[in-house]
């Protein structure tokens, strides 16, 4: 399922609402998330998941083609812990 | 910085103050987004935000485990996972980079600069701390 797949469906089950506003609503949400994790935060939302920024240490990376040491700088990455309930659901213990 | 957790609060409150739904409303669409999300996930679908990141399931196979504590060995089941993949645009606004507005989404996804030199964010991503790694669960 794509974003817009999401939409199209958002909008069949919500017949009142122009599609215009469900794409709204769905990229308010996730623009909402990002901004979220690019400020640091944590995201979490029970039952679905929580997202998070973890940090990488600066590292002496390789270039595995040549073999030459390149320096890697610090840098964050955002980190996505699925819920419990939605675990569960994947393995059918719900 | 802050080092605060967005909730779903935080999410029906962006979409009540965007589109001019009542509260309520707003609410139950950031539910509806989130379970239609989690309903495709657990059908096996992948589930592909642009501009975001892709939501994906992953079968593991059964495995041997050891209980920490006890040094015991106990089988692990096989079971899904479920694994996100944030969307480059995503990881350059994290690291302050000027994100891509557009859905200029995972140009070369593939690509995750194998030890590319990296340019040195202007300023350090606000980390009051470190987010504790929490084995199992």
């Amino acid at each position: 399922m794509t974003k817009s797949e999401l939409i199209l469906r958002l909008a069949e089950n919500n017949p009142h609402l122009y599609q215009r506003d469900v794409e709204r609503i769905v990229s308010t949400i996730f623009d909402e998330i990002s901004t979220a994790l690019a400020r640091g935060d944590r995201v979490e939302l029970r039952g679905f998941g929580a997202f998070s920024v973890k940090t990488r240490d600066a590292r002496t990376g390789r270039n595995p083609r040549t073999g030459e040491s390149v320096h890697v700088a610090k840098k964050s990455v955002p980190f996505f812990k699925s819920g419990k309930d939605l675990r569960d659901r994947l393995n059918d213990r719900k | 910085m802050t080092d605060q957790t967005v909730t779903r609060a935080d999410l029906s409150e962006a979409v009540y103050q965007e589109v001019g739904l009542s509260r309520n409303e707003s609410a139950d669409l950031v539910e509806s987004v989130l379970s239609e999300i989690a309903d495709t996930l657990t059908s096996g679908e992948t589930v592909k935000i642009s501009s975001f990141g892709s939501f994906s399931v992953r079968q593991k196979g059964e495995r041997v485990g050891r209980n920490p504590k006890t040094g015991e060995e106990v089988p692990i089941l096989p079971r899904k996972v479920l694994v996100f993949r944030a969307s480059n645009v995503l990881k350059n606004r994290i690291n302050g980079e000027a994100g891509g507005e557009d859905d200029t989404d995972d140009g070369f996804s593939g690509a995750d600069n194998g030890g590319a030199p990296q340019q040195q964010p202007d300023t350090p991503p606000p980390m009051g701390s470190g987010t504790p790694y929490r084995p199992g669960s």
